[in-house]
């Protein structure tokens, strides 16, 4: 299985755990990415309020670079995973933006026709993969992980392609098949905060705090998310919530690949924990007995 | 009577305006010009209504005045009128089949913009139809019998209303109902809206007249297996499931389920939507008709493994009701009409995991409810949560589940709103809990209807406009802990709520039957795109489907309250009742035949016929087509490789002028 | 010739059964749907009835396109007609596209009774594809066809005097 992959700036950057955990774990179950040469943003973020044409520019110059491989391609962040999407809807469905995208891209003599797909790595290991592979592979089972997991809102809404909307469930059919146990928890797809954390703060950090009072009244001994964003909003603001609401806020917040790399029995700073900043028990477990 | 001649047809032509539907739109007079140029054509003329007396009569007085042998009439739809015309026709003391029907309304005016084009097509449409005509030959009118016997199909409120008025006026019926006893959705309810009378006490008394109607044969836990035939002479073959009991010898009297050897109830008790349990051998619930026990296979010991010291049968003793070795049973009836009432099913609450049901144990769905509320339900009629102690001090209910919704159904269920209230009222008056309805719209379009929303408002139930956006169970203050909290916008006070309930009651809408299609191939009949049985016509056939002789009535249909059901049952059972009556229906004349000498004999149509209405008369060596089994298709027609088989009013020569004509400029 | 000139517009005659197509297009009439003004349902009993030769004779008399409506798969009224056309149409097709006409100027469509909004939707894809191809115009070409022939005719008839007897 092959794949063409675009990693956008925060898997490169404060996301880097995040490529740091999939490149091993998909090749450990024989998928090969291959990067993609001279990727650029991909039109993501304050792009497309500003001018949502150079956000379109951005997203499809990404694209056509894809198609030439005629491959599927692989977006593992939420932001990216959308505003790809996004583009190929519009470009499909509003033929001046698809226009607009084939003119402005004809300067940099590449075409830009809508045949890529773009997949998110969850996509691919439940629906591609299976979990029985997945199952087969597993060496450490992640015994004793009582695991949240926790979707975000980009990666299945507005487009809704491999998963419900309102109730996804590939991540925890996933966990499930490495061992761990999956906790309800129906604030799966609600906001982490997103960039209101940066702007206004106290807006965004109480959305943040929810999220996580809820995983640890749940039970759960660490939260799992899909996107970096969430991941460094969850993760950077612990001691500040604790402190801004009286209460003790911990809570390790993981990729989902990072899961699977210690499942697979990866060592742990092979597949990026190291980085978390509420550190995660390895050994869940041990602590349970104890 | 004016016998059309062969050498110079006289044709009468006329052009209607529907009021403004027709004439809105399509030129009518210039029609009738251009139509009098046609050949052939003697009068031709546009009048405001021909469907009216005075517009017959004008076809009347027309056949009378200038000898006219045949009409063409540009009006709406042939399934509307064509009957109308040919009444006229007749009328006047012509051949009814020398008429032509030409839609310029359904086909024309309605859905094309004024102007020259839609008038064009008027004009071609028209001279088609009088070239065609020009070849129409006088034809008899057949009729068939009807077989004095009905069957329904179906055994809820619908069914049993339609049952009973036929049985009461003398016919005989077969009732066939797929559960063990009749009664359907009704029978579960607790009281009805808005009159609050109790279900029970006007369902029962009807539900055992039907038991005890010597008119009626009823067949519960049976399953219609196949149907064959047409209008006035179907044969039916009915499939009944082995319920293990001899219906004749049972009393009812629930001795064996005292003496099963499970001592309590183990299994889902489904009359009671799985809110308490019951044994393998049981009575759905103690007012079944018929009032008998049955034994289900899934569950029980012996049937399963025939390993069981079967204390059923030791208890039931002399009465030797029970018998293990019961198999299906075919029965197959004759009947001559058959009326559809199988109803609804209701919306699977899971399909939309935000609100939480199955998830959240407190979440109920209102046939939940119904149950609760009742008086002979699992809890005796007090309305407690799922510890089965506990009374709600909150409930929320949420309106429009899988109703008004792109992402499940579309349609408006009609009765959530009003049983949503009912069920206010009733968790209210048995609870004293605060009741919060979450709606779109109330919708309250019924005799009493109105007045009823506006009691339950002074009764201080509250009502919150907006579609909950989910129920879940995480908190933000102190108030909602161990609370389910209902999110919601109030689009009425403008912002975004959370309401903490103790439960939930999903109002959950009605949809068509998973087997709905197959259920209306089986009958021949259509459906409509989300899967409801298809009227003929939805304000002046509804309850008559494509099909003679096979009537709809109920939810089945569309979604309905009861007053609604009952009203259709009658009008069903009436439709039927007026085609018995009558004794005999006309049929179309338009069957296939074959032209001896022109047959080679070579048996292309015989496999064609899916009605083996055709055979070969091996001694003249030519194929005969037995008329009263042809139903007119004229797929056989068509196969003909030497033009030997014709068929009447869609014959070559009159379909082949029909194309020339719509094409001539 | 009034069909080539500039407002020339599509002809399309259809057959439609009477128990799921035509049905379905009186639908569309009752709930108002707009569509092209360009279509002349002649009404079938059943798409069975339907003979290929009235294809072709609709073509013939200068007709740019033809649509044939029937029931769904399984749904016939008549239990199995519509698969009886289907195969006449399959082998239609094929003696269409044989003849050189574009595979856009003929269609099979089932629309069941409910289907009002499918037969807009058809029709006017059709119009519009078959506008695109522009006028076929069979009975211009045979006159053009059979002045050809007359021509050829004459130059035979002509050229035969100078052929030897002992030639027949």
């Amino acid at each position: 299985m092959k794949f063409s992959y675009f990693p956008g700036c925060s898997l490169k950057g404060s996301g880097r755990a995040y490529e740091e955990s999939l490149l091993p774990v998909l090749s450990a179950l024989g998928v090969e990415l291959e990067e993609l040469d001279d990727w650029n943003c991909c039109g993501a973020t304050a792009y497309m309020a500003v001018s949502d044409a150079a956000g379109y520019v951005l997203a499809a110059r990404n694209l056509a670079l894809a198609e030439q491989k005629k491959q599927d391609l692989v977006a593992p962040c939420s932001g990216c995973y959308l505003v790809l999407n996004k583009c190929q809807h519009y470009a499909a469905e509003y033929p001046d933006v698809a226009t607009r995208v084939q003119e402005t891209l004809k300067r940099d003599n590449l075409t830009y026709k809508g045949t890529t797909k773009v997949r998110h790595p969850l996509d691919i290991l439940v629906n591609d993969i299976g979990l029985d592979a997945i199952k087969k592979r597993v060496t450490n089972p992640l015994k004793g992980f009582k695991i949240a997991p926790y979707y975000g809102c980009q990666i299945i809404r507005p487009y809704a392609t491999f998963d419900d909307q309102h109730n996804p469930v590939t991540m925890d059919k996933l966990f499930k098949a490495l061992g761990a146990e999956v906790v309800t928890y129906p604030l799966k797809t609600r906001c982490c905060g997103g960039s209101l954390t940066g702007t206004v703060t106290e807006v965004g950090q109480n959305m943040s705090y929810i999220l996580l009072r809820e995983a640890m009244r749940r039970g759960a001994n660490v939260l799992a998310t899909t996107c970096p964003l969430c991941q460094f909003n969850l993760d950077a603001y612990q001691g500040d919530i604790s402190s801004d609401y009286h209460e003790s806020v911990k809570m390790p917040i993981v990729y989902f690949t990072q899961l699977m790399g210690l499942a697979f029995g990866l060592p742990a700073e092979k597949i990026g924990l190291q980085r978390c900043i509420v550190p995660m028990d390895l050994k869940p477990a041990a602590a349970l007995a104890k | 009577m004016n016998e059309p001649t062969k050498t110079q047809p006289r044709i009468g032509v006329y052009i209607c305006h529907c009021g403004t539907n027709i004439a809105g739109v399509v030129d009518c007079k210039a029609v009738a010009e251009t139509a009098a140029q046609y050949p052939n054509v003697v009068v031709s003329r546009d009048y405001k209504y021909m469907c009216s007396d005075p517009g017959q009569a004008l076809i009347q007085q027309d056949i009378k005045e200038h000898k006219l042998d045949r009409i063409v009439v540009s009006s709406c739809s042939p399934l509307l009128h064509e009957h109308t015309f040919r009444g006229a026709c007749e009328k006047g003391g012509l051949n009814p089949y020398c008429f032509q029907m030409v839609n310029i309304r359904e086909h024309d005016s309605w859905v094309h913009e004024k102007g020259a084009a839609a008038t064009d097509k008027a004009k071609d449409l028209t001279r088609a139809a009088v070239s065609r005509v020009a070849h129409h030959k006088p034809l008899e009118t057949k009729t068939t019998p009807i077989h004095p016997d009905v069957m329904i199909v179906g055994g809820g409120i619908a069914g049993i209303q339609a049952a009973l008025t036929l049985a009461n006026a003398g016919q005989h019926v077969y009732l066939v109902e797929r559960e063990p006893t009749i009664g359907g959705y009704m029978a579960k309810f607790d009281k009805t809206f808005p009159t609050l009378d109790c279900a029970a006490c006007i369902l029962t008394p009807k539900m055992s007249a039907v038991g005890a109607h010597p008119n009626i044969t009823l067949w519960t836990y049976s399953e219609v297996a196949k149907v064959d035939g047409f209008v006035g002479n179907y044969k039916v073959v009915v499939k009944r499931k082995p319920r293990y009991i001899i219906e004749d010898l049972c009393v009812g009297c629930n001795e064996c389920v005292t003496a099963c050897v499970f001592k309590e109830g183990k299994f889902e008790d489904e009359f009671n939507m799985g809110l308490s349990k019951r044994k393998p051998v049981y009575m759905p619930f103690p007012q079944a008709t018929p009032p008998i026990v049955l034994i289900d296979p899934e569950t029980c010991i012996n049937v399963k493994t025939g390993k069981c010291k079967k204390t059923c049968v030791e208890a039931c003793g002399d009465r030797q009701a029970i018998d293990f070795t019961q198999k299906a049973e075919m029965k197959e009836v004759q009947v001559g009409t058959i009326i559809l009432a199988t109803g609804f099913q209701p919306f699977d609450a899971k399909r939309i995991p935000q609100y939480g049901y199955g998830i959240y144990p407190n979440v109920y769905t209102s046939l939940e409810i119904e149950r609760l509320v009742n008086a002979s339900g699992p809890t005796e009629g007090h309305v407690v949560l799922r510890d089965g102690k506990t009374k709600p001090k909150s409930v929320g209910i949420v309106h429009c589940v899988g109703s008004r919704d792109n992402k499940t159904h579309r349609w408006c269920s009609r009765v959530c709103c009003m049983y949503s209230m009912k069920l206010a009222h009733l968790i209210k008056h048995h609870t004293d809990a605060e009741v919060f309805n979450f709606y779109i719209d109330i919708r309250a379009p019924g005799k009493g209807y109105e007045e009823f929303y506006e009691k339950l408002q002074e009764e201080g139930v509250h009502f919150i406009r907006g579609r909950v956006a989910e129920v879940t169970d995480w908190q933000m203050s102190k108030e909602e802990e161990g609370k389910l909290v209902i999110r919601v916008e109030d689009t009425l006070a403008g912002f975004v709520r959370r309401i903490p309930v103790d439960m939930v009651v999903l109002a959950v809408g009605l949809e068509p039957h998973a087997d709905s299609q197959d259920v209306r191939r089986q009958f021949n009949i259509s459906c409509s795109t989300e899967g409801w049985f298809l009227e003929r016509h939805p304000k002046l056939a509804p309850v008559n489907t494509f099909t003679d002789g096979i009537f709809i009535a109920g939810a089945c249909q569309g979604p309905k309250d009861i007053p609604d059901t009952v009203a259709q049952a009658g009008a069903a059972a009436a439709e039927a009742l007026s085609l018995i009556k009558a004794g005999s229906i006309e049929l179309e004349p338009n069957t296939a035949f074959v032209v001896a000498e022109e047959c080679s004999g070579c048996k292309t149509c015989i496999p064609m016929c899916p009605y083996t209405a055709i055979s070969r008369d091996d001694v003249k060596k030519v194929a005969v087509i037995n008329e009263a089994l042809c139903k007119g298709c004229g797929t056989c027609v068509a196969a003909c490789p030497s033009g030997a088989i014709k068929q009447n009013l869609f014959d070559d020569d009159e379909i082949t002028s029909e194309i020339e004509a719509i094409l001539a400029k | 010739m009034e069909t080539k000139s500039n407002n020339w517009e599509p002809r399309i005659v259809a057959f439609f059964c009477n128990w799921c197509t035509y049905t379905a297009a009186d639908l569309a009439g009752v709930s108002r749907m707009k569509y092209a003004p360009n279509i002349r349902v002649i009404r079938l009993m059943c798409s069975g009835r339907l003979d290929p030769q009235y294809v072709m004779m609709a073509f013939a008399k200068g007709a740019d396109g033809v649509l044939i409506g029937g029931c769904h798969p399984g749904d016939c009224h008549y239990v199995e007609g519509n698969y009886k056309t289907l195969r006449r149409v399959t082998l239609l097709e094929r003696m269409l596209h044989d003849l050189g006409l574009e595979k856009e100027r003929f269609r099979l469509e089932w629309i069941s009774a409910s289907e009002g909004d499918k037969v807009k939707k058809v029709v006017n894809e059709m119009v519009e594809q078959v506008r695109a191809l522009g006028p076929l115009d069979m009975p211009g070409r045979f006159a053009d066809w059979d002045k050809e022939m007359e021509e050829l005719e004459a130059h035979v008839n002509h050229s035969q005097k100078e052929i030897p007897a002992h030639v027949h």
